[in-house]
């Protein structure tokens, strides 16, 4: 008789609550990411301009002859500026396969066996995305204006420019939806990882290259709007209260976002199925 | 153990459409408890059948329910229920067997800690123990079949939907399988929906058969009781006469006699009612043939298949 049946057995134990699927599958893309080292020095990269801007504050704190670069407002618009590029290759970089591979495995009908809803899959797919791109932008951001709070000693500044904390949370969270969801649906449309990369990429260029023609052909900026990059621009310059770079009204751009993440929220409900029906 | 006098999945009317072909049509079908062959040619509906009963295409018209829960209002907690095998090569990119099953079992609704276990467990018992540490991608086509059966089982389903399990294994994997499958309907207390196109597979592991061809249900029941005989069967060989067999043929359907073509070059032949070996020879002499061949058969689930699918 074996010490060990290794037969099968029923199960007797408790099962979780429905409803945490999409946290199960946001843990398991996060541990996934984070043990490959390339992506690791990617967001170690990610946090360079983070380290510049400390060595500003802390200039700027304690040598009065460096009193010209102290922050002000701007300057945390600037630095989710900076971020831009990072968000860019976070994007492709984690994004691009994140339901491509699944269907180039067959995987969704793995997933959509099993006691979740289409939404979840695709709430637990965008938190992967999203948690990286906060720790892209709203993490860094965050710690810099305690940065600054701790080497002002002082609450002055945080005081007079409160609302720099719903400004960057506010920029970060849109930024990080639209660019997640936009990045879901594109991947949703392919099953090649690289091809959904390549897609984002000219997607994101070909709008800023438009908007350069449109500009240089009308001599106005109000058509910033074709450029999913500008957008964001305009409502960060809102949110920071700095002044628009662009003409376009600050709503448009706001519709504009909106609709990108309607659309895509329409290609993901059309593309993740369980099964894949060609008429 | 699940209940024996309640069928585990019914079906209504089921009617699926794909664009203007109707995959499934007007499918009124009962599954009962234990180990039940979904037997059919390759296009006959049978994973259509397993998707809508997954939810994953919604039906035009008819009720469905499994385990006693119907599919269009609670297939989530069905799904909590049911484990599926598909057909296709199918797992989670970048994963390794023992991640890959504890990750199907954590969706399936396990805690961590015992999805993990259970892995291990169900690894070993479907005979990847020692391959569980290997990533998924680089297995052969016979593990990702039974990798597929380990992520069903792993979170304890008390229906399993297995499509097509044996696709490409080799002849004594194919075997392995099977006895899994026999194992888990007759004495682990799991139902089973086996959906094949292999006979010997489905006649080896299930005792009941629903039988489905062009959309539709052909023939369902007891495999035991679909293989009693209706009339005799007879292994027929004969020497065609100048015009060719067809004649022959044509003579013998005539008579109300079936024949059915095999893969070498005997036909089976039933006889209905009382009728016997003298008929057969009567028919073929007067058809011109020469019986060269004619040996009482013991009806087998092939002919149950062919009588249902009209095959000739």
């Amino acid at each position: 008789m074996p010490i060990h049946d290794q037969g099968y057995r029923r199960y007797t134990g408790t099962r979780t609550p429905r409803g945490r699927a999409w946290a199960v599958i946001t843990t398991a893309g996060l541990r996934t990411f984070f043990g490959k080292r390339a992506f690791l020095a990617l967001l170690l990269l990610s946090w360079l301009p983070f380290v510049v801007r400390t060595v500003q504050i802390y200039a700027a704190a304690n040598f009065p002859q460096m009193a010209f670069i102290a922050p002000t407002a701007e300057t945390f618009r600037q630095f989710l500026n900076q971020q831009d590029p990072f968000v860019f290759f976070v994007s492709v970089y984690v994004g691009a396969g994140l339901i491509a591979n699944d269907r180039r495995a067959n995987a969704l009908q793995i997933y959509l066996s099993k006691p979740l809803t289409r939404g979840e899959y695709v709430l637990g797919k965008m938190a992967i995305l999203m948690t990286f791109l906060l720790m892209v932008t709203w993490l860094p951001a965050m710690v810099l204006l305690l940065v600054q709070v701790s080497f002002a000693g002082s609450l002055t500044f945080l005081k007079s420019n409160l609302h720099l904390v719903p400004a960057i949370t506010l920029l970060s969270f849109v930024e990080a939806t639209m660019v997640s969801t936009a990045m879901l649906a594109l991947s949703s449309l392919s099953n090649n990882s690289r091809f959904v990369g390549i897609l984002y990429a000219g997607l994101i260029f070909f709008s800023d290259a438009l908007f350069v023609v449109l500009r240089a052909v009308t001599g106005e900026s109000r058509l910033s709007w074709v450029s999913f990059g500008n957008n964001l621009a305009q409502i960060g310059d809102a949110m920071f209260r700095v002044p628009l770079r662009y003409s376009t009204p600050w709503p448009v751009s706001l519709l504009m976002v909106v609709a990108l993440v309607v659309t895509s929220g329409l290609i993901l409900k059309k593309r993740v199925r369980g099964v894949e029906v060609i008429a | 153990m699940a209940d024996t006098a309640a069928p585990v999945v019914t079906l209504e009317g089921v009617t699926v459409v794909y664009a203007k072909h109707a995959a499934l049509s007007n499918v009124t079908a009962s599954f009962p408890a234990g180990a039940v062959g979904l037997l059919g040619p390759n296009g006959a509906g049978k994973s259509t059948l397993i998707k809508t009963l997954l939810g994953f295409v919604v039906p035009e018209r008819g009720r469905m329910q499994v385990l006693g829960l119907d599919v269009a209002r609670a297939p989530l907690d069905i799904r909590a229920r049911v484990g599926y095998v598909p057909e296709s090569d199918a797992h989670i990119p970048g994963m390794n067997a023992v991640s890959f099953v504890a990750y199907c079992g954590e969706l399936g609704g396990l805690p961590r800690v015992d999805a993990v276990q259970r892995a291990h467990e169900v690894l070993f018992y479907v005979g990847l123990g020692e391959a569980r540490y290997r990533n998924v991608e680089t297995y052969s086509a016979g593990m990702k079949q039974r990798i597929k059966l380990a992520q069903a089982l792993v979170h304890d389903p008390d229906l399993l939907f297995l499509d097509e399990p044996t696709n490409g294994m080799d002849p004594r994997g194919r075997d392995e399988m099977l006895e899994l499958v026999h194992d888990l309907g007759h004495d682990k207390g799991v139902n089973i929906i086996l959906s094949s196109h292999l006979l010997p597979d489905v006649e080896y592991a299930c005792d009941h058969v629903v039988v489905i061809d062009k959309g539709k249900v052909a023939a369902a029941g007891p495999i035991a009781a679909l293989k009693q005989p209706r009339g005799r069967v007879f292994e027929l060989r004969v020497k065609p006469p100048a015009g060719g067999l067809e004649p022959v043929l044509a003579r013998l359907t005539a008579a109300g006699l079936e024949c059915h073509a095999t893969d070498e070059d005997v036909m089976r032949v039933f006889v209905p009612g009382d009728g016997g070996a003298r008929e057969v020879f009567a028919i073929a002499a007067s058809a011109g043939a020469q019986v060269r061949h004619l040996r009482p058969s013991v009806p087998t689930l092939e002919d149950v298949f062919a009588q249902a699918v009209g095959e000739e």
